[in-house]
Protein backbone atom coordinates (compact mmCIF):
# COMPACT_ATOMS: atom_id res chain seq x y z
CA UNK A 1 0.00 0.00 0.00
CA UNK A 2 1.74 2.88 -1.05
CA UNK A 3 0.80 5.98 0.57
CA UNK A 4 2.18 9.37 0.07
CA UNK A 5 3.26 11.46 3.75
CA UNK A 6 3.36 15.17 3.10
CA UNK A 7 5.42 17.16 5.51
CA UNK A 8 3.18 19.29 7.50
CA UNK A 9 3.80 22.91 7.35
CA UNK A 10 3.45 25.29 4.01
CA UNK A 11 4.20 23.61 0.88
CA UNK A 12 3.90 24.74 -2.48
CA UNK A 13 0.50 23.42 -2.93
CA UNK A 14 -1.11 24.23 0.47
CA UNK A 15 -0.11 27.97 -0.14
CA UNK A 16 -1.81 27.89 -3.73
CA UNK A 17 -5.11 26.40 -1.70
CA UNK A 18 -4.65 29.31 0.41
CA UNK A 19 -4.36 32.27 -1.61
CA UNK A 20 -7.06 30.59 -4.29
CA UNK A 21 -9.13 31.31 -1.48
CA UNK A 22 -8.47 34.40 -0.30
CA UNK A 23 -8.14 35.67 -4.21
CA UNK A 24 -11.30 34.54 -4.75
CA UNK A 25 -12.82 36.65 -1.80
CA UNK A 26 -10.78 39.53 -2.73
CA UNK A 27 -11.96 39.97 -5.42
CA UNK A 28 -15.82 39.37 -4.71
CA UNK A 29 -14.53 42.46 -2.00
CA UNK A 30 -12.98 44.82 -5.00
CA UNK A 31 -15.84 44.41 -7.28
CA UNK A 32 -18.18 45.51 -4.81
CA UNK A 33 -15.93 48.43 -3.69
CA UNK A 34 -16.30 49.27 -7.79
CA UNK A 35 -19.68 49.14 -7.68
CA UNK A 36 -20.32 50.67 -4.77
CA UNK A 37 -17.76 53.58 -5.91
CA UNK A 38 -19.15 54.02 -9.55
CA UNK A 39 -22.77 54.69 -7.78
CA UNK A 40 -21.31 57.37 -5.46
CA UNK A 41 -19.42 59.11 -8.17
CA UNK A 42 -23.16 59.36 -10.13
CA UNK A 43 -22.98 55.80 -12.03
CA UNK A 44 -27.02 55.57 -11.57
CA UNK A 45 -27.66 58.27 -13.94
CA UNK A 46 -24.68 58.53 -16.17
CA UNK A 47 -23.14 55.20 -16.82
CA UNK A 48 -25.57 52.64 -18.56
CA UNK A 49 -25.20 49.08 -17.54
CA UNK A 50 -22.84 47.11 -19.85
CA UNK A 51 -20.47 50.53 -18.82
CA UNK A 52 -20.86 49.65 -15.13
CA UNK A 53 -20.45 46.28 -15.80
CA UNK A 54 -17.24 46.95 -17.57
CA UNK A 55 -15.97 49.54 -14.68
CA UNK A 56 -16.37 46.39 -11.98
CA UNK A 57 -14.43 44.03 -13.43
CA UNK A 58 -11.58 46.18 -14.53
CA UNK A 59 -12.08 49.52 -13.20
CA UNK A 60 -10.18 51.26 -16.28
CA UNK A 61 -11.14 54.86 -17.18
CA UNK A 62 -11.35 53.54 -21.16
CA UNK A 63 -14.37 51.73 -19.79
CA UNK A 64 -16.30 54.80 -19.13
CA UNK A 65 -15.76 56.32 -22.24
CA UNK A 66 -19.27 55.22 -23.33
CA UNK A 67 -20.83 57.02 -20.24
CA UNK A 68 -21.88 60.78 -19.97
CA UNK A 69 -19.62 61.14 -17.32
CA UNK A 70 -18.55 64.73 -18.03
CA UNK A 71 -15.25 64.74 -16.71
CA UNK A 72 -13.33 61.03 -15.77
CA UNK A 73 -10.12 62.41 -14.91
CA UNK A 74 -11.61 63.70 -11.46
CA UNK A 75 -12.99 60.60 -9.64
CA UNK A 76 -12.36 57.93 -12.50
CA UNK A 77 -8.69 58.20 -14.03
CA UNK A 78 -6.78 58.64 -10.98
CA UNK A 79 -3.72 56.44 -9.18
CA UNK A 80 -6.78 54.58 -6.69
CA UNK A 81 -8.08 52.69 -9.69
CA UNK A 82 -5.09 52.43 -10.98
CA UNK A 83 -4.05 50.43 -7.84
CA UNK A 84 -7.13 48.87 -7.62
CA UNK A 85 -7.03 47.19 -11.20
CA UNK A 86 -3.35 46.15 -10.47
CA UNK A 87 -4.52 43.89 -7.82
CA UNK A 88 -7.80 42.72 -9.52
CA UNK A 89 -5.31 41.78 -12.09
CA UNK A 90 -2.84 39.99 -10.21
CA UNK A 91 -5.23 38.24 -7.80
CA UNK A 92 -7.17 37.23 -11.32
CA UNK A 93 -3.95 36.27 -13.11
CA UNK A 94 -2.26 34.19 -10.15
CA UNK A 95 -5.92 32.73 -9.56
CA UNK A 96 -6.59 31.99 -13.00
CA UNK A 97 -3.09 30.35 -13.58
CA UNK A 98 -3.47 28.10 -10.58
CA UNK A 99 -6.80 26.94 -11.66
CA UNK A 100 -5.43 26.01 -15.08
CA UNK A 101 -1.88 24.57 -13.62
CA UNK A 102 -4.49 22.09 -11.37
CA UNK A 103 -6.65 21.17 -14.56
CA UNK A 104 -3.76 20.43 -16.23
CA UNK A 105 -2.07 18.07 -12.96
CA UNK A 106 -5.78 16.30 -13.03
CA UNK A 107 -5.49 15.08 -16.84
CA UNK A 108 -1.33 14.98 -17.32
CA UNK A 109 0.13 11.90 -15.61
CA UNK A 110 4.22 11.83 -14.91
CA UNK A 111 5.07 12.13 -18.46
CA UNK A 112 8.12 14.83 -19.41
CA UNK A 113 5.37 16.77 -21.38
CA UNK A 114 3.73 17.67 -17.44
CA UNK A 115 6.99 20.18 -15.98
CA UNK A 116 7.30 21.57 -19.77
CA UNK A 117 3.33 22.59 -19.60
CA UNK A 118 3.91 23.68 -15.97
CA UNK A 119 6.94 25.82 -17.55
CA UNK A 120 4.49 27.63 -20.19
CA UNK A 121 1.69 28.12 -17.90
CA UNK A 122 4.35 30.33 -15.41
CA UNK A 123 5.13 32.09 -18.43
CA UNK A 124 2.19 32.89 -19.70
CA UNK A 125 1.47 34.04 -16.04
CA UNK A 126 4.48 36.59 -15.67
CA UNK A 127 3.64 37.52 -19.71
CA UNK A 128 -0.18 38.34 -18.77
CA UNK A 129 0.76 40.68 -15.68
CA UNK A 130 4.05 42.35 -17.63
CA UNK A 131 1.30 43.06 -20.50
CA UNK A 132 -1.92 43.56 -18.11
CA UNK A 133 0.21 46.09 -15.78
CA UNK A 134 1.46 48.22 -18.89
CA UNK A 135 -2.30 48.45 -20.37
CA UNK A 136 -3.13 49.59 -16.86
CA UNK A 137 -0.21 52.01 -16.13
CA UNK A 138 -0.63 53.42 -20.25
CA UNK A 139 -4.27 54.10 -20.38
CA UNK B 1 -2.39 -3.23 -7.52
CA UNK B 2 -3.16 0.59 -8.07
CA UNK B 3 -6.41 2.44 -8.91
CA UNK B 4 -7.43 2.46 -12.59
CA UNK B 5 -7.88 6.02 -13.28
CA UNK B 6 -8.29 6.10 -16.84
CA UNK B 7 -12.10 6.51 -17.03
CA UNK B 8 -13.59 8.03 -20.50
CA UNK B 9 -15.58 10.94 -20.20
CA UNK B 10 -19.21 10.20 -20.84
CA UNK B 11 -18.36 6.97 -19.03
CA UNK B 12 -17.93 9.56 -15.67
CA UNK B 13 -20.44 11.00 -16.38
CA UNK B 14 -22.50 8.17 -15.36
CA UNK B 15 -21.48 8.67 -11.64
CA UNK B 16 -24.21 9.77 -10.24
CA UNK B 17 -22.89 12.99 -8.10
CA UNK B 18 -26.11 14.99 -9.17
CA UNK B 19 -26.38 19.07 -7.86
CA UNK B 20 -22.65 18.86 -6.02
CA UNK B 21 -21.01 17.15 -9.39
CA UNK B 22 -22.61 19.28 -11.91
CA UNK B 23 -21.37 22.61 -9.67
CA UNK B 24 -17.65 21.08 -10.08
CA UNK B 25 -17.96 20.19 -13.36
CA UNK B 26 -19.60 24.13 -14.51
CA UNK B 27 -16.98 25.60 -12.07
CA UNK B 28 -14.19 24.06 -13.96
CA UNK B 29 -15.54 24.56 -17.46
CA UNK B 30 -16.64 28.33 -16.27
CA UNK B 31 -12.92 28.87 -15.33
CA UNK B 32 -11.55 27.33 -17.82
CA UNK B 33 -13.73 29.82 -20.44
CA UNK B 34 -12.77 32.73 -18.17
CA UNK B 35 -9.24 32.20 -18.90
CA UNK B 36 -10.20 31.90 -22.74
CA UNK B 37 -12.69 34.84 -23.60
CA UNK B 38 -11.36 36.70 -20.92
CA UNK B 39 -7.40 36.04 -21.56
CA UNK B 40 -8.44 36.85 -25.35
CA UNK B 41 -9.63 40.14 -24.73
CA UNK B 42 -6.76 41.60 -22.30
CA UNK B 43 -4.52 40.47 -25.16
CA UNK B 44 -6.91 41.79 -27.72
CA UNK B 45 -7.01 45.11 -26.02
CA UNK B 46 -3.35 45.09 -25.67
CA UNK B 47 -2.67 44.95 -29.37
CA UNK B 48 -5.72 47.42 -30.67
CA UNK B 49 -4.06 49.79 -28.30
CA UNK B 50 -0.36 49.34 -29.04
CA UNK B 51 -0.49 48.56 -32.96
CA UNK B 52 -4.30 49.06 -34.30
CA UNK B 53 -4.25 45.60 -35.10
CA UNK B 54 -7.85 44.97 -37.21
CA UNK B 55 -7.87 41.53 -35.93
CA UNK B 56 -7.74 42.42 -32.32
CA UNK B 57 -10.16 44.97 -32.80
CA UNK B 58 -12.76 42.27 -34.42
CA UNK B 59 -11.87 39.65 -31.79
CA UNK B 60 -13.22 42.95 -29.13
CA UNK B 61 -16.07 43.62 -31.23
CA UNK B 62 -17.26 39.90 -30.74
CA UNK B 63 -16.28 40.02 -27.06
CA UNK B 64 -18.43 43.56 -26.19
CA UNK B 65 -21.37 42.21 -28.17
CA UNK B 66 -24.16 42.25 -26.13
CA UNK B 67 -25.26 38.37 -27.53
CA UNK B 68 -21.42 37.02 -26.39
CA UNK B 69 -21.86 38.98 -23.22
CA UNK B 70 -25.11 37.08 -22.32
CA UNK B 71 -22.59 33.33 -22.20
CA UNK B 72 -19.84 35.72 -20.32
CA UNK B 73 -21.89 37.54 -17.40
CA UNK B 74 -23.34 33.51 -17.03
CA UNK B 75 -19.69 32.31 -16.65
CA UNK B 76 -18.35 34.83 -14.57
CA UNK B 77 -20.99 35.02 -11.74
CA UNK B 78 -21.54 31.52 -11.40
CA UNK B 79 -18.09 31.01 -11.00
CA UNK B 80 -18.08 33.99 -8.55
CA UNK B 81 -21.40 32.46 -6.65
CA UNK B 82 -20.02 28.91 -6.68
CA UNK B 83 -16.52 29.94 -5.70
CA UNK B 84 -17.66 31.47 -3.18
CA UNK B 85 -19.59 28.69 -1.70
CA UNK B 86 -16.70 26.43 -1.55
CA UNK B 87 -14.39 28.92 0.13
CA UNK B 88 -17.06 29.37 2.32
CA UNK B 89 -17.34 25.99 3.39
CA UNK B 90 -13.78 25.76 3.53
CA UNK B 91 -13.22 28.17 6.19
CA UNK B 92 -15.75 26.64 8.47
CA UNK B 93 -15.66 23.31 7.44
CA UNK B 94 -19.14 22.26 9.09
CA UNK B 95 -21.13 23.99 6.72
CA UNK B 96 -19.99 20.94 4.03
CA UNK B 97 -22.63 18.89 5.70
CA UNK B 98 -25.40 21.51 3.89
CA UNK B 99 -23.98 20.77 0.27
CA UNK B 100 -28.35 20.76 -1.14
CA UNK B 101 -28.94 23.67 0.84
CA UNK B 102 -26.09 25.86 -0.02
CA UNK B 103 -26.50 25.11 -3.69
CA UNK B 104 -30.10 26.19 -3.25
CA UNK B 105 -28.97 29.38 -1.92
CA UNK B 106 -26.44 29.90 -4.71
CA UNK B 107 -28.71 29.58 -7.35
CA UNK B 108 -31.59 31.29 -5.27
CA UNK B 109 -28.80 34.52 -5.60
CA UNK B 110 -27.73 33.93 -8.57
CA UNK B 111 -31.21 34.10 -10.52
CA UNK B 112 -32.35 37.32 -9.80
CA UNK B 113 -28.81 39.15 -10.21
CA UNK B 114 -28.19 37.29 -13.41
CA UNK B 115 -31.87 37.52 -14.67
CA UNK B 116 -31.76 41.11 -13.91
CA UNK B 117 -28.59 42.03 -15.91
CA UNK B 118 -29.60 40.04 -18.93
CA UNK B 119 -32.77 41.74 -19.29
CA UNK B 120 -31.65 44.77 -18.96
CA UNK B 121 -29.05 43.47 -21.62
CA UNK B 122 -31.67 42.08 -23.89
CA UNK B 123 -33.60 45.21 -23.95
CA UNK B 124 -30.94 47.64 -24.75
CA UNK B 125 -29.69 45.10 -27.13
CA UNK B 126 -32.87 44.53 -28.98
CA UNK B 127 -34.02 48.74 -28.89
CA UNK B 128 -29.94 49.37 -30.05
CA UNK B 129 -28.71 51.51 -27.35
Amino acid sequence: MGSRTIKPGFTFEYTMWIFTRISGLSMILLVIIGITAAFFMGARTQMDLPTLMRWTFFPNPNHVLNSEIPDITLGWANAFWQIMQILIIFFAGTHAYNGLRIVLEDFMGHTIIRPLLRGLIFFLWIFSLILAIYVILAS
Amino acid sequence: MSLNRKVGFFQGLKYRGKGPMWAWMLHRITGLCIILFVGFHVFASFFMQQFGSDAATSINIVYESWVFQILVIFIVIFHALNGFRIAVQDIWPPLQMYQRESLWLQWLVFIPIYGLTIFILIQNGIIGV
